[in-house]
């Protein structure tokens, strides 16, 4: 369809209008309505969540700002300091669309921490097998296939098993759980581009490896990754939060989006549904906005579908 | 003769997003009973899609637009597919090209084959496999009972080829269309085929479209040929006819690209340009860019007419004639 | 055959040894959990009397060599808190978790094929576009989420079914499982259907890749001109050959179910092996940390080979080749 037009704009004598592939890019991607909305969305968390210090009636972790009378009120009732709770409070009185905000303050940088950590590190490996060769990528690949049998979530699991609470431990764990992802695309590119004509060629003019593998493997993987990141880390979030549901991940002192869940699940049979539900639904948005943008990246950024 | 097939104005047109493409745009042929007819023509001719829409495969966004298809006397042209399930594999049966696809990979022959009996025929299993054992035996297949209980990649293309085409006359049908079965094959073994397929149509007078892109499969073959081009025919006739004294410039051209030993050492005739975009056929004769014998009445597009005892689609039969000779 | 197997069994055993050096030394690392065990008042003898109790005191080394030579005769020591056998703890709990990810991955098998089957067969319909929309947000779900959703709509608000649980056990061919009474069954499905959720999803969509793909491919289209019926078709020429897949994938999923179902059993109180872990982690319980971690592990390994080697007999074509090695 685009030849099309392109011939058109030509024939009638206008200048061509050369696209960066940025452009081409950018305007591919808004092409999907849902795929705008859903990155709308995320940047909407994202900047209530930056902002959550200037834009909420309290700070949830300030004792001297929270009152116990406040505690499980439906949402929409006035907390004892005049404010509307719009969302309603948690057990120990919260108001819980500042906990939620401060929440996601801590799940968002969870998640996009351990993702981006866990992005180097793979690529990294990932790049030193394909730079190595022979043996050594053997290895690295047996190894990273090993992990990839497993479940990332048993493999954070048994981290987190090992390591204990906390944010800094979270992160390792997850980073530990999730970098083979990003090694096994690095390494699936490199295979692909190892076997094309021009890196022959680049061998038979004697280009080192190295500038084989910096040059040319790795602005191919590019594309890829941002894929493979976009999907890993909306489940690094959905995994923290997991965790700190079971108790395992993130203490009640660092209370993520998980631990507001998990703190709202005693109340769930007494009916009182919003301390649970509210942080879900903020979870939710999250999780799915990532993935319905990654889910259109790769139709985009997949050469395959491409004309 | 009794006429098996009577196929008049049939267009087969697919409606996709860039358009309508019309791979078969007025297509009239007839096969009579025993007949070998050749369908040639170039890919993307519309040939393949011409046997498709014999059998009523054609998928959307392609369908069947206009014009008969005549199966003993009967339409089938649009008919239900209740029908159409019926007689195909039972009254017409279909070759395809590639034996290496067309093959279920994880079913054995014998139960690609007896399939093929039971979906027509009420006959116990038992009788099913003889019949299969026995038509693998009539195209030359050694020890068929062993072949029977192979998986198909156990098989060499040949050999798949020939279990295509013992499961395509197992129901004894009146019709079989072979959509360039030999293509995909090394040419020695090209020849057995054509020799295999030959043989059995004589022996059992069923009558059969031998579609391709290779003239020479074709001369030695078939009884009749029909050139297509674009969708149409461009010229049909007895073969000899044919190809003694091509009319149409596109045959002309075809004929003059065959390689053969008399004219060894010459240089060989090539079709000037590239097959058109079916999305963007020129006005007038669809051939007229490409034609050397051009003349300005090629703007308009000429009708199929009777010269010669063949239909030619030409204005300057003559003068297509002239040019290579 | 047998080569393979054992080539893989010793790579198996491979991979479990690394992982027991890596479970071990992992989780001893953590804080010392002789604080919780002892009661607060209580004097330094007392500690270093538990202490020692416990193999504490020895070098790590030692340790794990003595929890090698344990595994082997199949003790992996005691748990500190409920002074049992940490293996016949796990044992105890693993029927609940074996009932709840086995109906699972039936559930998913049930509902996600022909829900697959379907969207793939009629990929513009309303309802395919439909369960391809749920199935984007089955994967996007987190699971625990989706558990509470699911008590407090079935269980909480419509009252249909108990939220948590295991309900009463029958006996069938002397297995236990709450899988063969009414009230067991009316328990196992909310926690069976949030564990399966996940996997409906991804039967789905590898059953509509599958059936999307092999429908263009040639040998339907060959099937189709033989005559078959539809229903053949899809029921033996497509399912046959999207199996292998469907069931090799869903197979090593197995072993994710019951990973899975620590957040499952949590959320349902299910007196499974997951819930047993996730309380042996809160309270610093290692050998049954441990013990589950190896009994994953193991359980993984075994999975992967059984569908190795399920693979090579359901495919003639790996099968074949293996022979021929």
């Amino acid at each position: 369809m685009s030849d099309v037009t392109t011939d058109n704009a030509l024939s009638a004598g206008e200048p061509p209008v050369v696209e960066t592939p940025f452009q081409r890019f950018r305007a591919e991607f808004f092409e999907s309505r849902i795929a705008t909305a859903a990155l709308g969305v995320f940047g909407a968390i994202v900047l209530l969540a930056v902002l959550a210090p200037w834009i909420t009636p309290q700070n949830p972790y300030d004792l001297a700002q929270v009152s116990v009378m406040d505690g499980r009120l439906p949402p929409g009732s006035e907390a004892f300091d005049g404010y509307t709770m719009w969302l309603g409070s948690d057990g120990s009185g919260r108001d819980l669309y500042s906990a939620i905000l401060y929440g996601l303050r801590i799940s968002l940088t969870v998640g996009l921490a351990s993702g981006v950590i866990a992005l180097l590190i793979g690529m990294a490996i990932g790049l030193v097998a394909a730079y190595a060769g022979g043996r050594i990528e053997a290895i690295i690949m047996r190894i990273v296939d090993l992990q990839l049998s497993f479940p990332a979530s048993l493999v954070a699991l048994m981290m987190v098993a090992a390591l204990g609470k906390g944010v800094d431990k979270i992160i390792l764990a997850l980073v530990i759980a999730q970098w083979a992802y990003y090694a096994r695309t690095v390494r699936a590119t490199a295979l692909v581009e190892r076997g094309k004509e021009y890196v022959e060629a680049a061998q038979c003019l004697g280009i080192s490896r190295f500038r084989i593998v910096f040059r040319h493997i790795l602005p191919n993987c590019m594309a890829p990754l941002i894929v493979v990141g976009t999907v890993q880390t909306a489940s690094a979030i959905s995994l923290e939060a997991t965790l700190s549901f079971l108790g395992v991940g993130l203490p009640q002192t660092e209370p993520s989006i998980g631990v507001l869940i998990a703190n709202g699940f005693e109340y769930m049979l007494s009916g009182r549904y919003w301390i649970s539900v509210f942080p879900g639904v903020a979870l939710l948005l999250t999780v799915v906005s990532i993935n319905l943008v990654g889910d259109h990246l790769r139709d985009v950024l997949n050469p395959r579908l491409k004309k | 003769m009794s006429r098996v097939l009577e196929v008049s104005g049939l267009k087969t047109h697919f409606f996709t997003h860039a358009g309508v493409v019309k791979a078969v745009d007025g297509v009239d042929f007839t096969v009579s009973k025993g007949e070998i007819m050749g369908l040639v023509g170039e890919s993307g001719s519309g040939k393949s899609i011409t046997g498709f829409s014999i059998l009523g495969l054609i998928d959307p966004p392609g369908r069947i637009v206009e014009g008969s298809i005549r199966f003993n006397g009967e339409e089938i042209a649009n008919a239900k597919e209740e029908r159409l399930q019926n007689l195909r594999g039972n009254r017409i049966s279909m070759i395809f090209q590639d034996p290496m696809m067309t093959l279920n990979p994880v079913l054995r022959v014998d139960t690609q084959m007896i399939e093929a009996i039971l979906a027509h025929e009420p006959v116990s299993k038992q009788t099913a496999w003889e019949r299969s054992r026995d038509a693998l035996g009539l195209v030359g297949i050694p020890s068929p009972e062993e072949r029977l209980r192979a998986y198909p990649h156990q098989l060499s293309g040949g050999m798949r080829q020939r279990v295509a085409i013992a499961t395509a006359f197992l129901n004894k049908p009146d019709l079989i269309i072979a959509d360039e079965p030999t293509t995909a094959l090394d040419v020695t073994i090209q020849a057995q085929i054509i020799h295999e397929a030959q043989k059995l149509t004589k022996k059992t007078g069923t009558a059969m479209i031998w579609i391709t892109h290779d003239l020479a499969v074709v001369a030695g073959l078939a009884e009749r040929i029909s050139v297509m081009y674009a969708g149409r025919i461009v010229e049909q006739g007895g073969i000899d006819d044919v190809i003694d004294r091509p009319l149409h410039p596109y045959t002309v051209g075809l004929l003059g690209s065959v390689p053969t030993a008399n004219r060894r050492g010459q240089r060989l005739f090539q079709i000037e340009g590239m097959t058109p975009n079916m999305l963007a056929l020129p006005e007038g004769c669809a051939f007229g860019p490409r034609c050397h014998a051009r003349t300005d009445a090629c703007g308009l597009q000429p009708s199929i007419e009777d010269i010669d005892g063949r239909s030619l689609r030409c204005f300057n039969p003559q003068r297509a004639a002239e040019a290579v000779t | 055959m047998t080569v393979f197997i054992i080539r893989r069994l010793l790579q198996a055993l491979l991979v479990v040894f690394m992982m027991s050096v890596i479970v071990f030394f992992g989780v001893n690392i953590v804080g010392d959990p002789v604080y919780m065990l002892v009661s607060p008042d209580a004097d330094q003898a007392d500690i270093e009397a538990a202490i020692s109790r416990l193999g504490l005191d020895r070098p790590i080394l030692e340790q794990y060599w003595l929890f090698l030579k344990g595994a082997a005769q199949g003790d992996l020591g005691d748990s500190f808190i409920f002074g049992e056998p940490a293996l016949r703890l796990i044992l105890h709990h693993m029927p609940a978790t074996m009932e709840l990810a086995f109906s699972a991955l039936i559930l998913a098998i049930v509902i996600g094929i022909p829900l697959g089957l379907y969207a793939g067969l009629y990929p513009e319909s309303r309802m395919a576009k439909g369960i391809m929309a749920a199935s984007i947000f089955g994967f996007s779900l987190p699971t625990f989420w989706v558990g509470l959703m699911l008590i407090m709509l079935f269980a909480v608000e419509l009252r249909w079914v108990p939220a948590t649980g295991r309900g009463d056990l029958g006996s069938f061919l002397s297995i236990q499982s709450s899988l063969f009474t009414l009230d067991g069954l009316s328990h196992i499905f909310l926690p069976a259907l949030n564990l399966a959720l996940l996997k409906i999803s991804l039967a789905i969509r590898l059953t509509r890749a599958g059936v999307r793909e092999a429908m263009g491919l040639d040998y339907v289209k060959y099937a189709r001109a033989k005559g078959l019926p539809m229903r053949r078709i899809i029921l033996v020429h497509v399912m046959k050959n999207i199996m292998i897949p469907v069931v090799t994938v869903m197979g090593l999923e197995f072993g994710s179910l019951i990973g899975f179902s620590v957040v499952t059993e949590t959320i349902f109180a299910w007196p499974g092996m997951g819930k047993l872990l996730i309380d042996a982690i809160l309270q610093l319980d290692r050998p049954v940390v441990v013990a589950y971690l190896m009994i994953i592990v193991l359980f993984f390994v075994l999975i992967n080979l059984i569908v190795d080697i399920l693979y090579s007999i359901l495919d003639p074509r790996v099968r074949l080749q293996d022979q021929g090695a």
